[in-house]
């Protein structure tokens, strides 16, 4: 059974039909010890049915660590957001459910040129100016 | 998380990254997280609660706030 209703289906089509580039989800996996793997496979598969712009890779944390370790992902799951294939810098820890579905979906239309919300000139500016690593954690909840 | 993400697209010296708190309690614990959202930048930064957009990268910089 599908996860989203039809209406939503529909939005979310209609949304994803702006994005100029295609956007690839690297979904770091584990078969044990991950409890919402299952769920978050589901939630990915309803959104490369609505689209051809978007793709999703199995990366296994246990056969591929290398490459999750590439992207700083050591659990599962994980989620990397590729637009191009560039790394966006963009990762998830955790289901994509509830609310941080729709800042999967947000994440998505932002990196992929389908965003309307960019950030302001001042903000550019001031990104612009950063030469340090800075890795930003951000600790949210479904609801 | 929609700041902080566009933040890491912007720059390539920032990485973003959403953690769903009651999946990682590890996590959670190591960074003292009490309520959502809270923003961790570095391991020294700490931004509890969103802001509006200026004010949340000149804080996630370190940029003193101007009065």
């Amino acid at each position: 059974m599908s996860l989203l209703s039809p209406t939503d289906q529909q939005t979310l089509r209609d949304m994803f039909a702006d994005m100029s580039q295609t956007v690839t989800i690297l979904f770091v996996t584990q078969t044990i010890g991950c409890e919402t793997c299952d769920e978050t496979r589901r939630i990915l598969a309803e959104l490369t049915a609505l689209t051809d712009r978007i793709v999703v890779e199995e990366v296994n944390l246990v056969l591929e660590g290398p490459r999750a370790a590439e992207y700083g992902i050591d659990r599962a799951p994980g989620l990397v957001l590729l637009a191009g294939g560039q790394d966006t810098r963009v990762r998830f820890l955790g289901a994509p459910a509830g609310y941080d579905f729709m800042s999967l979906v947000d994440a998505i239309l932002a990196v992929s040129g389908a965003s309307d919300a960019a950030l302001s000139q001042e903000s550019l500016e001031l990104l612009a100016q950063v030469t340090e690593p800075r890795k930003m954690a951000v600790f949210v909840t479904p609801t | 998380v929609g700041l902080a993400n566009r933040m890491a697209f912007s720059s390539p010296h920032i990485t973003a990254v959403t953690i769903q708190a009651t999946e990682f309690f590890d996590l959670s614990r190591k960074y003292r997280v009490t309520g959502v959202p809270k923003t961790v930048v570095n391991e020294e930064i700490e931004i509890l609660g969103a802001l509006p957009e200026g004010q949340f990268v000149r804080a996630a910089l370190g940029i003193e706030e101007q009065d």
